[in-house]
């Protein structure tokens, strides 16, 4: 499977657990392609850190562009009718006040008490956590959209994350392109795999224990 | 009529000093002071303490003072897309602190309304913790943040009139407003200045009372 039809495959999953009529943020880099995989009439806003509601899905051309209008990764953005603007104190209060209802974003770690690292590689990679922390603990559902493993074909999901943490016990999803697993109070639920994987195979490819669910599912349809 | 003095950008730049807290607007560059920060470059002043939301890019916007090596510490949320911030950090020249970034913008708030800090749980289980002390509150645990204040402020502003009423244009507001209100000596760099009166009153989101000059470029 190459690259993008796997991300394709993992925001297309992550699409279906949005829910009409809420509020969206998307972190930088795959994350932001579930907006691709979400339809108008699913009445979904998405919210950008640096200050705004409504980030449209249009591409921006000469047409349509406006340097005043860029998402967190300084970036020209297109945006949506209702679209609104704010400082970032205000941004962060909806973000902190809970009014935030998914957030999508990416991790190097992630483990079965929902513990997330994905802001800093003591000595290697040092980005900073930027607004990640923050909605992390703010939203309502925090979803990660990662590969299963890292590029060297070690396991992200663990029991415990051995990376500094963006946030303690916060992560209620994870989609891969292998596997859906659920963060539950009795750690890790397998809900679905892939249809070109195995649950041993899963099992396999995570460093935390998993339980898997009566009904389990399969999911990412080869188009 | 209350009136802000309108200065150049090479007059703004000799009034910040080394050793100066200094807080700059803008996030990616989107909504930073440019202008000034060109001028800060080529003057040279150094020995900045620097308080952004991220380092920009290296050759575009606050990046620009780290690479020409004008800042001694940088206090930031992101600093990923700025590879020099992350060189100069790892051989010790420049002291970076890393601050999540709403906890960033709301301590600047903090700073700006004369409040003794804010609790959140932000940080909480991390090693933005350390160091902190904890407050618990019916039953919940935060930690305490303490306000952020600066020598200087340098921000931009879409639209700025003549007593320094400021407009910021869409996603260009980020930290404008509130570093604004932070700061001991404000410098707006005004994309457009208009006279009093030319704008609606009710459009500005920043009283003129926060500006000290008014930088026209």
């Amino acid at each position: 499977m190459d690259k993008q039809a796997l991300r394709n495959r993992i925001v297309k999953r992550v699409a279906e657990e949005l829910k009409p009529g809420s509020l969206v943020n998307l972190g930088i880099g795959m994350p932001t392609l579930v907006a691709n995989h979400v339809s108008d009439d699913m009445g979904i806003l998405f919210q950008s850190e640096n200050g705004m509601i409504g980030i449209g899905r249009d591409a921006v051309t000469d047409d349509n562009l406006d340097v005043d209008i860029t998402n967190a990764g300084g970036q020209p953005v297109s945006t949506v009718p209702e679209v609104s603007y704010f400082d970032s104190s205000l941004s962060f209060a909806i973000i902190r006040g809970g009014h935030v209802d998914s957030t999508v974003l990416g991790a190097l770690e992630v483990d079965a008490e929902g513990n997330l690292a994905n802001w800093i590689i003591p000595g290697k990679m040092v980005p900073g956590m930027g607004g990640a922390m923050d909605l992390v603990t703010g939203a309502k559902q925090v979803i990660i959209a990662m590969e299963h493993c890292n590029k060297n074909g070690e396991p992200k999901i663990l029991q415990r994350c051995n990376l500094p943490l963006t946030a303690k016990g916060q992560v209620n999803l994870i989609v891969t392109e292998m596997a859906v697993i659920e963060v539950t109070e009795n750690g890790l639920l397998l809900t679905e795999i892939a249809v070109d994987t195995t649950v041993e195979q899963v099992i396999k490819a995570t460093g935390a224990e998993l339980k898997i669910a009566s009904d389990l599912k399969t999911f990412g349809e080869i188009e | 009529m209350q009136l802000k003095p309108i200065i150049s950008p090479e007059q703004a730049v000799e009034k910040i000093k080394p050793n100066d807290r200094v807080m700059i607007g803008g996030f990616m560059a989107t909504g930073s002071p440019l202008n000034v920060i060109n001028h800060l470059v080529d003057l040279g002043t150094g020995e900045l303490n620097i308080i952004c939301t991220d380092t920009g890019y290296a050759d575009k916007g606050i990046g620009q003072l780290i690479s020409s090596k004008q800042a001694k510490s940088v206090k930031a949320s992101h600093i990923g897309l700025n590879p020099e911030t992350g060189r100069q950090m790892n051989t010790g020249e420049l002291e970076v602190e890393l601050i999540p970034q709403g906890t960033l913008a709301e301590r600047i708030r903090c700073g700006g309304a004369g409040m003794g800090g804010f609790l959140t749980k932000t940080g909480l289980g991390t090693m933005v913790e350390e160091g902190k002390q904890k407050v618990t509150v019916e039953g919940e645990e935060y930690l305490l943040e303490l306000p952020l204040t600066a020598d200087v402020a340098l921000v931009k502003a879409s639209i700025v009139d003549k007593a320094g009423n400021c407009i910021f244009n869409k996603t260009t507001k980020n930290f404008n407003p509130l570093m604004a209100t932070a700061a001991q000596l404000v410098i707006v760099e005004a994309e457009q200045v208009v006279e009093v009166g030319d704008v609606e009153a009710d459009r500005f989101t920043l009283p003129g009372t926060f500006v000290d000059f008014i930088v026209a470029v």
